[in-house]
């Protein structure tokens, strides 16, 4: 009895498995990106990332489907900023508590774990069909921005709410309006945090295939789209043909494309660590 | 002498508890009224209600009246207005996380503002009125928050000087200051009362003393007794007042 209560055994023993529990976290992310970067890594070239597919995707880049992307993020970010930033900002600061903001909230709540195939079927009912915009780019952004707004505007309420309540009863005290207040006194504090969130839920959005499968994403579309009512080739979904809708592609050509998706949504968390990180030395609060 | 602020049967409730009884009382031009008292006695809602501050504190409710240069807080002034008119400075330092220049900047620009120079001007003068002009002038540009507390809060006192008020409400300004920097805190509410009328609500008796024209002491919501500081501390009327200034209730 004794030693089984030791505690330095004790100690020994939750430190083996916590340890354990985090390798068991960690390690599928290593192999899973070592793999990719092992296997893709060769077909990188230059080439590859600039040159439109040929002999039907089996050779030549992936420029259409990266660039298809890039324009789906850009139209993300311009329809779900906005949106989401005014509306987080009305319900932190003006709307009143009560039922129908609970409701509002829990709503919100739930939007955020609504699986993405739903969202991509109500694209394709309401953007695609019912506007007429047709399997377009605006289609496909309004699909993924409409997805991305819950987590961009629970983010943003959150760095609202984080902003102390000195800075607004300065400003009140000032004789500052409530809109002025808001404006110079609450938004840029809260700014880096509504980025963060923001650039998180875009790399998630940037590499979602369910929503933009029936509102935008072209099969195979060797040309670059001219407006934004075009169809456009997207990474995942491209990543996606590829893999199981293209017999004898070359499985060095998937697990390239696949790097090129996961370095991107790399790249976009690292701007957003940067941008928190830079923003967390410079607060003083 | 002129009525500046008269406050009539203001009574104030959170949640229907009361924090203010029927207090009646008539501020004038250019004095500084010392409102001294215990904790909870309503001196901080009182001071709250001049500048409708109290807009923010949840199930706040008031009756009675009060009004600045003869409008009602309540009913006449458009309230930015009011703040405006009615600067306060709080207890414990609030710079803004910008710039020292910004944040004297800020009430100005609110206030449609937009030229550099006039700016200037206003931060200078601002920052000269409340001694603080021969410390910052060469750190206008960095953050506020590196300057000391006793420094931040005269930043918070220019700050107020440059919404250009008239009345300015101060709420236990020294309470986190050490002696000299409330030496020079007094030292620039002395001088500011030539131009605006001061209201300081403090916990610290002899700071009413020595700064106040008049004090008045509020106990349980209140007002006990309102007089020159003279009186109130050598000739008190009531004898809560009495026990209170000679430190019997601690």
């Amino acid at each position: 009895m004794n030693q089984l209560m030791n505690p330095r055994r004790t100690e020994k023993i939750v430190f083996f498995f916590l340890l354990l529990s985090t390798l068991v976290v960690v390690l599928p992310v290593i192999l899973v990106v070592g793999i990719i970067v092992v296997r893709g890594s060769s077909v990188l070239s230059w080439e590859f990332l600039t040159a439109l597919p040929r002999m039907g995707m089996k050779a030549g880049g992936i420029f259409p489907a990266i660039f298809g992307t890039f324009c789906l993020v850009v139209g993300t970010v311009v329809f779900a900023l906005p949106v989401g930033i005014f509306s987080a900002i009305y319900l932190s600061e003006y709307s009143k508590r009560g039922r129908l903001t609970r409701l509002i909230e829990l709503a919100i709540v739930n939007l955020a774990g609504v699986p993405s195939v739903v969202y991509g079927l109500f694209g394709l009912g309401f953007f695609v069909v019912f506007l007429n915009f047709g399997a377009s780019i605006l289609a496909g952004s309004l699909t993924l921005a409409v997805m991305s707004l819950p987590v961009i505007i629970t983010a943003s309420r959150e760095a609202l709410q984080a902003v102390p309540k000195s800075f607004r009863e300065v400003s009140y005290s000032l004789g500052a309006t409530k809109w002025q207040t808001i404006r110079h006194a609450v938004l840029p504090h809260a700014l880096p945090g509504i980025l963060t969130g923001t650039i998180l839920s875009l790399s998630r959005a940037a590499g979602e295939t369910a929503p933009i499968l029936f509102t935008v994403a072209a099969f195979y579309l060797p040309k670059l789209p001219k407006s934004v009512f075009d169809q456009a080739m997207a990474l995942p979904y491209h990543l996606y043909v590829l893999s199981t809708q293209v017999p004898n592609v070359k499985l060095e050509l998937q697990y390239g494309t696949a790097l090129v998706l996961v370095a991107l949504a790399v790249l976009m968390n690292i701007v957003g660590i940067v941008i928190r990180s830079y923003f967390r030395t410079k607060k003083q609060w | 002498m002129v009525e500046k602020i008269q406050v009539q049967d203001l009574s104030a409730y959170y949640d229907g508890a009361l924090a203010l009884k029927k207090v009646n009382l008539t501020i004038y031009d250019h004095e500084i009224l010392g409102i001294i008292g215990p904790a909870n006695s309503g001196k901080t809602t009182f001071l709250r209600t001049l500048n409708r501050m109290n807009d923010f504190s949840p199930g706040f409710s008031y009756e009675g009246s009060v009004r600045i240069d003869g409008k009602d807080v309540y009913r006449d002034w458009e309230v930015p207005q009011l703040r405006k008119s009615v600067g306060m400075v709080f207890a414990i330092p609030t710079p803004l996380p910008i710039t020292v220049f910004e944040n004297l900047a800020y009430g100005p620009r609110r206030h449609g503002i937009r030229s550099r120079k006039r700016l200037s001007e206003i931060v200078e003068r601002s920052l000269k009125a409340a001694f603080l002009w021969d410390e910052v002038k060469d750190r206008l540009h960095e953050s506020a928050m590196k300057l000391s507390g006793g420094q931040q809060q005269r930043l918070c006192i220019a700050r107020t000087l440059a919404a250009e008020p008239e009345v300015i409400l101060f709420d236990e300004p020294c309470s986190g200051l050490d002696p000299i920097s409330t030496a020079k805190i007094e030292e620039a509410m002395r001088e500011l009362n030539k131009q605006y009328t001061l209201v300081l609500v403090t916990n610290n008796t002899k700071q009413a003393a020595r700064v106040s024209d008049r004090v008045a002491f509020f106990l349980m919501g209140e007002l006990v007794e309102i007089d020159e500081t003279e009186k109130v501390f050598t000739i008190p009327k009531d004898e809560r007042t009495e026990g209170y200034v000679s430190g019997r209730y601690g």
